[in-house]
């Protein structure tokens, strides 16, 4: 099975049903995307498949290949953050940072869309995404200035 | 005398500290520092001035003993060092050291002693003394009770300043010029002319110096870094998915590991491998502790076929059901043969004037459920064993998984990971025992365990259950006494049993944020009632205080309620502690307090609780909608004394109290067939962000020490939501979670 991530080509011997998630981190050893419920409860999972954000325990590899998958690790670097990204580390968000992989793809997708999403539209992309430590208000924040960013740029 | 001699008869442990034994050490013992467990460890030219502190020729590292479990600890350890030893913020990297006694908490003592002062008539000060030197003699190395900062600022501080003056030593000795002509700044010493020596090329001439010990530590007004807005390096790691965790531990040739353990927490009586086995990327089947485990070549295969596995289970050693429980509470609840502790005697609450006021309030088990599962990577050979997991008690890993392989304690190596949440769950070391076990089947090839949420949440330890009578009186307009008897599962035994140390005697969380609460109405009584046969249990995020607070000012907001008096103005009449005062004033100034009721269908609550020496007020204000209780904004004032980062501090309150508020509403742990009924997420899970209110936050400095504020934000949280909610609706909310009686949005 062929699996395209982060523009970077895998052959991978799996069975079909294996969840992405799995493949992504035990197979290819992309850990940064993370597991958390494996039910689709907690968003800890959330991958971009064709520019859509997916819950990667739920998505059956044998489904994904020859699909674009991209996970947090190629959104953006360190180096280089991607503008969702610059404004997580900015605003200080993660305190132990588990989930936040996931709210980022999921946040990266719905400004993808969204350009300049309300309170209404943030509520209903993240209420997937769970947060243990409870960094909801700079999530919220984070996501605001992701957006206000992208408008003055 | 005689409450002294029953007392002191006990095994006399509170907390997590020893007192009996502490007076027993020899003095010399006691006085003696660790050595330090880097010296003849670290390579030629490395210098290594303490425990804290290496420089070699590549660059600074810091090893900072407390577990980073998402609460900044890393951070935090690191800029008091750099504070010191004149540090750029970067210009260092950090290392959880291996468990040593050179590490051992000097912070768990003052908490301890304040709550024994309660109960013997011996100064807090003197306690203190005590159980300090039990424990470091013990080399008690433990991440909890909000110690961390406590016990670093001053330790962290010197071992920085310690190194910055051995490194100008160095300089000296290297150019000739007087120490009193050098300067720091930015990792470097500075010569008189100007020129700048790199610490690293200092290394290796400071290597050969005994580290420059008398050294003053620097006022608060030449701070640089301590409360300024420093970013923690670890945000840009999570934030770009490269924070290495313990479950994304990978080895040249790891195996994965599932596990599934007895769902009512007793033995295994057998099973039939031959499914699993049979399975695609299958290794070994192993029987573990009260359970099987399967090893494979993935994760998910190694999950699939634990699943696979036939076993039959054993019967619960405690009540199979939940009602059984809250029956067990009942019955201890006033019994004197339950009686563990009158923690508080303050005047006759019998003779105090006025009519009596008495409800029951209850509190359920409420699991940790940290978003990172329990994992553990484990290499065992002949002579040694290696681990990697996240803990906040890598000592007592060590000796666990010693124990389990037979190896010497010292053959142990555990390497702490950077950790997804905790909030408690990683005090716990049942799942390192079968860690320890499964790659002891297999040796020489490493082996990582994850457990799937499912296991996880079957056995996660809960926040102790409790139940309280919560009585008190009022006369003309005012609160006059306060009569609290609480029955709660024995958390410290519970805990300390499963470390191998059990600790009996009066067990200060069960009734935490009560007995302890800065008010000062004419008579205040609190006895704590221990209950038998319930589950086990462990501490949870601010842990008694999680439902101490709750019960104690839930009680309050109905006295002052039938006082017809005003919430804060009351409160602030019965403190009686200027540090407690100094957060409800600011409170109520934050959120411009008119009364408890704020709008049309929109109620604001006031609480204000002190747990681990920190008082903390907090309002709440909520809306009746249509679609159940919105919770608006959410006011905090804490004081722990100075804040050493006040972002991080920002969003520990901001998580605390939302950790404070979505347990409050949705979270609880019950038992049927002896098994938790809570399977999976959305089971206890708190809030969602379209859930999670405004939270606006002061830090106030007039504490007489530093404090933490990892847990202190959490029980104000619960009781100021209720009584936001009676002030919207009129309904009295005595039971956690509360969405069991009420709709929320």
């Amino acid at each position: 099975m062929y699996l395209i991530v982060n523009d970077v080509g895998h052959e991978v011997d799996v069975e079909p049903e294996m969840p992405l998630l799995w493949v992504l981190r035990d197979v290819i050893g992309l850990t940064g995307t993370k597991y958390g419920c494996g039910v689709a409860q907690c968003g800890a999972c959330t991958v971009h498949v064709d520019g859509v954000a997916r819950r990667s325990c739920q998505v059956r590899a044998g489904d994904v290949a020859g699909a674009r998958i991209r996970t947090i690790e190629g959104l953006g670097t360190p180096d280089a953050p991607h503008p969702v990204q610059a404004a997580w580390i900015a605003g200080q968000v993660a305190q132990c940072g588990y989930c936040q992989s996931g709210q980022i793809m999921q946040a990266a997708a719905l400004l993808a869309g969204t350009p300049d999403p309300t309170d209404a539209d943030i509520d209903a992309a993240m209420a997937g995404n769970l947060c243990r430590c409870g960094t909801y208000p700079r999530i919220r924040a984070a996501i605001r200035a992701a957006a206000r960013a992208a408008q003055g740029a | 005398m005689a409450r002294i001699r029953t007392i002191a008869r006990r095994t006399f442990l509170v907390g997590s500290a020893a007192l009996a034994g502490g007076v027993s050490f020899g003095i010399w013992t006691v006085r003696r520092p660790h050595d330090n467990p880097l010296a003849g460890r670290v390579a030629e030219g490395a210098a290594t001035f303490n425990p804290w502190v290496v420089v070699d020729a590549e660059g600074v590292t810091l090893l900072t003993p407390h577990a980073d479990i998402g609460q900044g600890a890393a951070h935090m350890q690191a800029l008091l060092i750099a504070e010191e030893m004149d540090l750029a913020p970067g210009g260092y990297r950090t290392v959880f050291p291996e468990p040593d006694a050179a590490y051992y908490n000097t912070a768990l003592a003052a908490e301890a002693a304040d709550a024994l002062a309660a109960l013997v008539p011996i100064p807090a000060a003197f306690l203190e003394t005590a159980v300090g030197a039990a424990t470091k003699v013990i080399g008690l190395q433990m991440t909890g009770g909000s110690s961390s900062v406590p016990d670093s600022f001053d330790k962290l501080r010197r071992a920085g300043a310690v190194a910055r003056e051995t490194l100008k030593a160095a300089a000296a000795a290297e150019t000739g010029i007087a120490v009193s002509d050098l300067g720091t700044a930015d990792g470097q010493v500075l010569l008189p002319d100007g020129t700048a020596l790199p610490y690293t090329a200092l290394a290796g001439r400071a290597a050969t110096l005994d580290p420059v010990t008398d050294v003053p530590l620097r006022p608060a007004s030449d701070w640089r870094l301590i409360g300024r807005a420093v970013p923690r390096p670890d945000v840009i790691a999570k934030s770009t998915g490269r924070q290495e965790f313990g479950i994304d531990m990978a080895l040249e040739g790891m195996l994965h590991a599932a596990v599934r353990t007895n769902p009512r927490r007793g033995p295994m009586l057998g099973f039939d491998a031959a499914p699993a086995e049979a399975m695609r990327g299958v290794r070994k089947v192993v029987p573990v502790t009260n359970g099987v485990a399967v090893i494979a070549d993935n994760t998910w295969r190694a999950f699939a076929a634990v699943e696979a596995v036939d076993v039959v289970w054993g019967e619960a050693p405690y009540r199979p059901e939940q009602e059984q429980h809250w029956q067990a509470l009942a019955e201890s609840l006033g019994s004197p043969d339950a009686l563990n502790a009158t923690w508080r005697e303050d005047g006759d609450v019998d003779a105090a004037p006025g009519e009596v006021v008495e409800a029951t309030y209850r509190a359920p088990y409420v699991a940790h459920q940290p978003l990172e599962p329990l994992n553990a990577t484990v290499r065992v050979t002949e002579d040694a064993v290696e681990v990697w997991t996240g803990t906040q008690v890598p000592a007592d890993a060590a000796r666990i998984v010693a124990e389990t392989t037979g190896h010497a304690p010292e053959d142990v190596r555990l390497h702490n990971r950077f950790a997804g949440g905790s909030f408690g769950h990683r005090l716990e070391v049942a799942h390192l025992r079968l860690a320890a076990e499964i790659a002891d089947a297999v040796r020489g090839t490493p082996v990582k365990l994850t457990y799937s949420r499912e296991e996880d949440f079957a056995q996660d330890f809960p926040r102790h259950i409790a139940l309280a009578r919560c009585a008190g009186r009022v006369a003309e307009g005012r609160v006059t006494a306060l009569d609290i008897d609480v029955a709660a599962a024995p958390v410290t035994l519970s805990q300390s049993t499963r470390l191998g140390i059990p600790l009996g005697g009066p067990d200060t969380q069960t009734a935490a944020g009560i007995f302890n609460a800065p008010y000062a109405p004419q008579a205040f009584r609190v006895r704590g009632y221990l209950a038998e046969g319930l589950a086990p249990v462990s501490s949870w995020r601010s842990v008694g205080a999680s439902y101490g607070g709750f019960f104690l000012e839930g009680l309050l907001d109905e006295l002052i309620h039938a006082a017809g008096a005003d919430p804060v103005a009351e409160r602030l009449r019965l403190v009686s502690d200027p540090v407690a005062r100094g957060v409800l004033e600011r409170v109520a100034e934050m959120a411009d307090w008119q009364g408890p009721v704020s709008g049309p269908g929109r109620g604001r609550g006031v609480a204000l609780v002190e747990s681990f020496g920190v008082p903390v007020a907090e309002i709440v204000e909520v809306t009746a909608t249509e679609r159940g209780i919105r919770i608006d904004d959410v006011w905090v004032a804490a004081d722990a004394g100075p804040v050493v980062d006040p972002v991080n501090f920002e969003n520990q309150v901001q998580g605390g109290v939302i950790w404070g508020l979505g347990h409050a509403i949705t979270a609880e742990h019950t038992y049927s067939d002896g098994m938790a009924e809570q399977r999976n997420f959305p089971d206890g899970e708190g809030l969602r962000l379209s859930q999670a209110p405004r939270v606006h936050v002061a830090a106030l400095t007039a504490n007489r020490r530093i404090r933490g504020i990892g847990e202190p934000p959490v029980p104000p949280a619960a009781p100021a939501l209720a009584a936001a909610i009676f002030a919207a609706t009129g309904t009295r909310l005595r039971e956690m979670p509360f969405r069991k009686a009420i709709d929320f949005v």
